[in-house]
């Protein structure tokens, strides 16, 4: 390639994996967007010195020569907000995957590419505003019914606002069509369109900021009663491998009750992506009925896609999850896994030979964690509507050590903590999530909310299931050593009452169609029918009948089979178990009472 | 060679020799520096010529306009600072791969053959390093491969397109557990198209010959393809072997329609490979000195496998590495664990008790197995019972601490049947013969045998119709 040095463009100076330099660097500024060399590659600057700009780029720099020129684009990484979204999967710089399998075949190859959001297809198109009216950032335009479970609003970009002097009526119209002029106060007319472009690094503007009282259910028991996560709140999965993460992250895009689901496939297998791709056009949204996939839009940087690319997938998941969030709906943003992107960050700043802290990882690593973290949160937005985005990130720790610097620093900037355990895995008790260690900060906002819905009960049936698991923990050291036959009944009670706490309602299975998802007021009649089956409990070891005798009662079978036969949440099928409870434990204590030669044992 | 794509690296067959200089500014290790260079690009594939007139393979690390940092596979020893020549190929590393040219055939690391045979040349010119597969374009896998291992097929399945490594340790029988898995991996239903891949990182010779006979004793030897790599070869040349053999298995199982299984070991030894060549570069390590992209780069090898809408064939790896002191937290099949599709661990403690193969079921883990079995794939009861033989073994050991504890003769009667259990299990279960052929009828058929020893009522993970239909008769044949 030929290079006139009379025009001024930067050049190539140096290659090593995905870092490039180039000079001059003072053509080109910090976190501008550019394209690398003969193919074009994408890459972003993130470094000036001198007059030597240091470039992250995003694709495989194999064959990239020094010499070669370097294009700015004059301006920051940015993603493309607009009709089109939902049910697509992109890479970690917003390009649509499914464009890449048409234009390059079965394998991803390099270099620039068609745009994020397709040009070609015609929106239905509703004005929501009159020629006239005064809008500001954030003022909904007008509206598009973008799949049957998602009416996209269209926004006026947060940096416009003036005089509506044009608005096109009701019709189709596609992306590239001028839909609205507006006039700003100095006089400039602006041409909207249906999608604006958003630089991925800044936070988009919100006008309020409220705290998360609204439990964000998903459907997963141990999640929903024990360790609740709110609308707008931030939680973390940290697990070592084979311990469920993934199948985690997975039930909670499936049943999470958020209006759009933001999946970031980050670093991970490309299988997972396809598992996703494949199953969710098939599942249905139990509150819409309408396939999930039409509230879902995924990103996938896998294990073998570039690596800077994983550390900007971050960040474009965000942004979008923040749009929709601008739109008044409830955004739900899983990461996984959030230590590959650590990764990604430690790997880009080895090779600029930065100082690295603890493991290796750069020093700003728990003041980047923290900023995306933020990101999160329940607001008013600018149109005056309620949106929320909440996190969810997956944290791979080295060796299942959650003394590592990704968990450690996570821990600190997260609500939720739902730590995943080995050992519940490897006997395949599923979500293995630790009752023991996890822990959440929404219990007491997410409530009031509960007592509404199920009466006062909830804070203390809650209450009382942990005490005997927590009591359970206790125990369990002794019969470590002792066997549990050591111990009187009055304690068996407690482990026996702990350990259908743990079988029948915390331990759910992902792959059965009734059990992979729980109402909530099914959770709350589930755990209502466990707790009084322990209650009565006590009456019969206050008897002096054997504990034994209870656990063989006939209930017994039905308690173990509920979750996965009542399909409903009405409370009758578990309040015809709980009067079985009752008929069976007093007949045993009628028993007990009468002289019998076998009274005992 | 009549190819559609002209510029992308993939499909590259330009054979032009590049421009050449003489001189090397610097060696250190595996690495030389050169000064002077011009129009070379980064990854290139480089040829040292010594000042005797031997070459060298090389590639290009880091690269800036006036110097290169090259990577050289077999060693820096004997060049010289002044008569050393370097050519630039203006390519990066490339396997040229043909069905008729590849199959029965060895070659070393590099993808030079080393049978006596000639170099291939028909076929396709392909880089290397592969490029990732659209997630779009994958097809899920599911379908089941019986090994006729219980411990596999019943609860740790393996299906089409599977990456699923074996983690061991030092001396145990992972080469035969391996070995067995080739010669019975089959699938429930139909007998088809296959070739197996194998490539040897940094093993003995009598390992590879080991697996070179034991191919030839089943007849497979014209459907496998051999990239060996010995203890005594170049530690850079690692690095290439894993890639050149999977570019050889994506060439067969996309291209040509075959059933590919890809055998690579030790990748421990690929791994000391690349923190020996971080090292030398003097990179900022992370765990144990390896470097901070040992994951990326790790993965780069394990997701070239899988399967792709509408091709026929498939990649499916089998990556064997030994855990350095049998650590299973070591970086090596830590992150290998986080990218592959479950593993299979051996166990030293079983070993020892003469039980081969020795599975511990416990941390092993299949992520593919839902996916793979159940009804119309291998049989309805096969979650159920693999999640109740998962549950009782787990219970079983710690039955056995508390024993080990209070004595076998104060267990209370349950108990005893656990400990009990965790012994059949071992012994009957686990245990099998190196030439043992188990259908997965059987497997599971052994399976409800050994849990109908407990009372109905310690049976949670299955279901009363299964225990009717299965348990009870377990014996009177399989009846599906």
């Amino acid at each position: 390639m030929k290079q006139n040095p009379k025009r001024e463009t930067p050049l190539v100076s140096f290659v090593s994996g995905p870092v490039v330099k180039a000079s001059p660097g003072h053509l080109l500024s910090m976190n501008e967007m550019v394209e690398v060399g003969a193919q074009r590659l994408v890459g972003e600057v993130i470094g000036l010195e001198g007059d030597t700009a240091t470039i992250q780029v995003y694709e495989d720099t194999t064959g990239l020569k020094p010499g070669t020129e370097v294009l700015g684009q004059k301006m920051p990484l940015f993603v493309e907000l607009g009709p089109g979204l939902i049910g697509q999967i992109f890479d970690g710089i917003q390009r649509p995957l499914d464009v890449l399998k048409e234009r390059w075949g079965d394998f991803i190859k390099r270099g620039k590419t068609s745009f994020a959001l397709s040009r070609e297809k015609v929106w239905r198109f509703e004005p929501k505003i009159q020629p006239g009216s005064l809008v500001t950032a954030g003022t909904i335009l007008g509206q598009v019914r973008e799949t049957e479970a998602v009416t996209h609003k269209i926004l006026v970009p947060p940096n416009v606002s003036g005089e509506v002097k044009r608005i096109v009526p009701p019709g189709n119209y596609t992306l590239e069509e001028v839909i609205a002029e507006v006039e700003t106060q100095s006089g400039l007319v602006v041409p909207l369109r249906m999608f604006h472009k958003w630089p991925v690094r800044m936070p988009r503007p919100y006008r309020k900021r409220f705290m998360p009282t609204v439990p964000l259910l998903t459907g997963q028991r141990v999640i929903d009663t024990f360790f609740p996560l709110a609308k707008g709140g931030t939680a973390a999965i940290p697990g070592g491998f084979g311990t469920g993460k993934t199948v985690t992250q997975h039930q909670l895009s499936k049943w999470a009750d958020a209006d759009i689901i933001i999946y970031i496939g980050c670093g991970e297998r490309g299988n997972e992506m396809t598992g996703v791709l494949t199953d969710f056009p098939r599942l249905l949204d139990p509150r819409t009925q309408r396939p999930l996939i039409e509230r879902t839009v995924l990103i996938a940087n896998t294990s073998d896609m570039p690596v800077a690319a994983r550390e900007a997938s971050i960040y474009t998941g965000i942004t979008m999850a923040e749009y929709f969030r601008d739109q008044g709906y409830d955004v739900a943003l899983m990461a996984d896994s959030t230590s590959r992107w650590a990764e990604a960050l430690r790997e880009i700043s080895g090779r600029l030979e930065e100082m690295p802290a603890e493991e290796g990882f750069p020093a700003y690593l728990a003041s980047r964690l923290a900023a995306f973290y933020e990101r999160s949160g329940r607001v008013q937005t600018l149109s005056d509507e309620m949106g929320s985005v909440s996190i969810i990130g997956a944290v791979s720790p080295p060796g299942g050590d959650f003394s590592e610097p990704v968990t450690m620093h996570t821990k600190r900037f997260v609500q939720c903590f739902w730590a995943l355990d080995k050992e519940l895995a490897s006997a395949r008790y599923f979500p293995a999530i630790n009752y023991l260690e996890s822990y959440s900060a929404y219990v007491s906002a997410v409530s009031d909310w509960w007592t509404e819905k199920t009466g006062p009960e909830w804070q203390e049936l809650r209450e009382r299931a942990v005490q005997i698991l927590q009591e359970d923990a206790k125990l369990q050291n002794i019969v470590k050593l002792l066997g549990e036959e050591a111990l009187p009944d009055d304690q068996r009670r407690i482990i026996e009452g702990a350990k259908l706490i743990k079988n029948d309602f915390l331990q759910q299975s992902a792959f059965d169609p009734v059990d992979t998802y729980c109402q909530p007021l099914k959770q709350f009649y589930l755990l209502k029918t466990i707790m009084h089956f322990i209650k009565r409990l006590h009456d019969i070891v206050s008897a002096r009948i054997p504990l034994f005798r209870a656990m063989e009662l006939p209930v017994v079978e039905k308690i173990h089979r509920a979750k996965y036969t009542i399909k409903g949440e009405e409370p009758e099928p578990f309040l015809e178990i709980m009067t079985e409870i009752d008929q069976q434990m007093d007949a045993l204590l009628e028993r007990s009472r009468e002289p019998t030669h076998e009274s005992s044992r | 060679m009549s190819l559609q794509g002209k510029t992308d690296m993939n499909t590259t067959t330009v054979t032009a020799p590049g421009p050449e200089f003489m001189g090397l500014d610097k060696i250190q290790g595996p690495l030389v520096v050169i000064q002077g260079i011009k129009d070379v690009g980064y990854g290139e594939r480089v040829e040292i010529v010594t000042s005797s007139g031997e070459t060298r393979q090389g590639r290009v690390l880091a690269i800036s306009r006036e110097a290169a940092v090259i990577e050289v596979f077999h060693g820096t020893s004997g060049l010289d600072q002044e008569k050393t020549r370097v050519r630039f190929l203006g390519r990066p590393f490339e396997m040229v791969v043909s069905k008729e040219e590849v199959l029965g055939r060895i070659f070393n690391g590099l993808g030079a053959p080393i049978d006596g045979g000639p170099p291939p040349f028909q076929g396709q010119a392909r880089n290397v390093n592969g490029l990732p597969i659209n997630p779009v374009a994958r097809a899920y896998p599911e379908d089941f491969i019986q090994t006729g291992i219980s411990t596999i097929d019943g609860m740790n399945t393996l299906v089409r397109g599977q990456k699923l490594p074996i983690f061991s340790g030092s001396g145990l029988p992972h080469n035969d557990l391996a070995m067995q898995i080739v010669r019975q991996a089959r699938l429930l239903t139909e007998e088809s198209n296959f070739a197996v891949i194998f490539a040897a990182m940094g093993v003995r010779h009598e390992e590879a010959e080991a697996f070179r006979k034991s191919f030839e004793e089943s007849g497979v030897l014209n459907n496998v393809a051999m990239f060996l790599n010995l203890a005594d070869d170049p530690a850079v040349e690692r690095l290439i072997a894993p890639r050149v053999a999977l570019t050889a298995a994506e060439y067969l199982a996309f291209e040509e329609g075959l059933h590919v299984l890809v055998i690579l070991t030790d990748m421990t030894n690929y791994c000391e490979a690349l923190r020996e060549v971080a090292t030398s570069k003097g990179e900022v390590p992370s765990r144990k000195g390896y470097p901070g992209y040992l994951y990326s780069d790790l993965a780069s090898i394990y997701e070239r496998a899988g399967r792709i809408h509408g091709r026929k064939g498939s990649v499916t790896q089998i990556p064997i590495l030994t855990m350095p002191d049998d650590d299973i937290t070591h970086p090596i099949p830590d992150l290998t664990g986080y990218i592959t599709e479950g593993q299979i661990v051996l166990d030293r403690t079983l070993f020892r008790k003469g039980i081969y193969p020795p599975v511990n079921v416990l941390p092993s883990l299949s992520r593919l197995m839902s996916d793979g079995i159940g009804e119309g794939k291998t049989r309805e009861d096969h979650k159920n019972i693999s999640s109740q033989l998962y549950a009782a073994y787990s219970k079983a050991k710690q039955v056995e601490r508390l024993a080990s504890i209070i004595g076998e003769e104060d267990l209370s009667v349950t108990d005893k049947k656990y400990f009990e259990f965790s012994k059949r299990f071992e012994q009957e279960f686990v245990n099998q013969g190196r030439d043992e052929n188990r259908s997965i009828f059987d497997t599971l058929d052994l399976g409800w045998e050994l849990v109908m020893t407990f009372p109905e009522s310690e049976l949670v993970r299955v279901t009363p119709e299964e225990i009717e239909k299965y348990g009870k008769t377990s014996h009177s044949g399989n009846q599906e």
